[in-house]
Parts: C-alpha cells; structure tokens; sequence
C-alpha cells in the first residue's frame, strides 16, 4: 500500500509521518505541495506543522495548494484521508470536514501527552482499535479548540461522526471532541499526533494502532 | 484603489484573545472595560472591487466563525 504525505512549506511533522508509514510496513510517498497528482496513493496523510507560517488563519493557504484539488477529488471519492493537526485545520478550511479549530480556550500553546477515547471505529483510520479503547497520544497546537454550530455539532454527535474524544480536554474542545471525520467517513481529522508515537524509541507505539487500521482496508 | 477588510469573531464565538487583553487592561489601570474583541484588519490595493465579496468569504475570512465588512478608503 502506497500512503503519501503532504509537504506544504511549513509542515514539520512530515517527516516523522513519513517513519510512521514505513514502520507501518506501507510505502511512503513524499506529495510537494505543488504536486498536481497523487503518485497512485492509495491513503494521503496531511501531517502537522505550520503551513505557510498559519499566515491569515492555520490551513487557510495550504488548502489553495495546487496539491489539494486531487486531494479534494480523493477524498470525495472515498479515498482514506487523513489530517493531522495543522493537517485537520486545513480539511476543515477546504471544506472536508466540518466545524473550525480556534484558539485554545486557555491562550496557551499545549504541547503534552493526553488520554483520548476512541470513539468510532468505523472510519478506515480507527478500525483496527477497539470501540472506547483508550490512547495515550501527544498534542502540540495553540489553535486546537474544536469548534462548529450548535446543529452541526448535534449532527456529528447522532451520526457517531466524533473519532477521538479526550479524556481531559486541553483545550476548551466543544464536547470534548480531539477528532471527527466526514459523512462519507473515510476523510478523518484528529489534533493528536499518532506519529509522534509510533515506534519503541519514542517511548510508544501506541500510535501505529491508528495508522495501522488504514492498511485494513488496503486496495493492494 | 483601495479596499479595507475588517473581520472578526462572530458574535458568540469564544475570543481568547480578546478576553486575554480584556482582563490585561485593569491591570494597566484601565477600568470599565466589558469586552473586547480581537479581529483583523486587510488592506489591498485593487483595480477593482468586483470580485472583493468573494475574496472576503472564499479566502480573507473562515465564514464557520467569523464575520467580516469591507468599504473602499480611497
């Protein structure tokens, strides 16, 4: 299985998302930001970072990247796709996923390990965990408050649309949700870095968990 | 020509920033302040204000939580 990884200028997880794949035993591929084609990706991950320096709002330039319209067209296709912090807040400024990231409730940069809950395991990203299963995952964001409108939110919460929830939330999150994915289910947006867990040297490998689901659902 | 962009959080949407100067300006002697809020100002030099409109909802502002004005200076 082929999963690629978005570099915007900017992101600085994508390298560490990149060890995550192969650790994974899938074949990374490096997607630039002025890629016009996926490089027959079979899952795109959008890893974390700040893209174009969070200039305006995070993501809001990253998701006029030249590598987002095939992006776009993967995921409404049904493609497993994945964003991961910074990666989340651009799916939600291009419209994949709904609801927007705001400031954190405290005005402070949270960089620490959190407990989160997993809370559907129907998603090509979560399918391989058990349903409530509970993860120890780093966050790092100042802006990773989850917000949408009261109907979207209720929306999401009835059609089990919330992926990670924390346990303690870090960040004044709407209903604590860490992670949601879109109707179709396949585009998923989580703010901790299951990256940054993913091998025995990181004192964790809890996030290969995640990543590993995808490869479930392979199209070898 | 030029255009000025004003945008901000929508009415009820939290504003850390905002309640973050709010409670730093008693601190400064400054009473009476109930609220502030912390929004962003663009300005651009355009040949024309046609396509503006679009800019502000497609690009300048995230329409999920804030709202944005916009008006010609000169």
């Amino acid at each position: 299985m082929r999963i690629g990884v978005t570099i915007f200028p900017g992101s600085n997880c994508d390298r560490d998302a990149l060890c995550a794949v192969e650790q994974m035993g899938a074949e990374p591929v490096e997607l630039w930001h002025a890629d016009a084609d996926l490089k027959g990706s079979d899952a795109v991950i959008l890893p974390g970072g700040f893209s174009y320096g969070d200039y305006l709002r995070p993501g809001a330039i990253a998701r006029f990247a030249k590598v987002m319209a095939p992006i776009e067209d993967f995921a409404q296709a049904g493609g497993p796709t994945l964003g991961v912090c910074n990666g989340f807040q651009v799916l939600t400024e291009a419209h994949l996923l709904p609801g927007a990231l705001l400031r954190n409730a405290g005005m402070r940069f949270v960089c620490r390990r959190v407990r989160v809950r997993v809370e559907t395991t129907e998603t090509p990203w979560t399918s391989a965990c058990e349903p409530g299963e509970e993860l120890t995952l780093p966050v790092a964001h100042n802006e990773g408050n989850y917000f949408a409108d009261p109907a979207t939110l209720e929306q999401i919460q009835a059609e089990e649309r919330v992926v990670l929830r924390y346990l303690e939330n870090p960040n004044g999150s709407a209903n604590d949700i860490a992670g949601v994915c879109n109707e179709g289910r396949n585009v998923v947006g989580i703010m901790p870095h299951p990256e940054r867990v993913s091998d025995p040297v990181l004192g964790s490998e809890e996030g290969v968990r995640i990543l590993r689901s995808v490869l479930a659902g392979a199209r070898v | 020509m030029k255009v000025r962009v004003l945008v901000r959080p929508k009415a009820g949407i939290l504003d850390p920033q905002g309640e973050a100067v709010r409670s730093a300006l008693p601190a400064l002697g400054f009473g009476g302040v109930s609220t502030v809020q912390v929004g962003r100002l663009i300005e651009m030099e355009v040949e024309t204000t046609d396509e503006v409109e679009a800019m502000c909802r497609r690009l300048l502002s995230n329409p999920t939580i804030e709202e944005y004005e916009w008006e010609v200076v000169r």
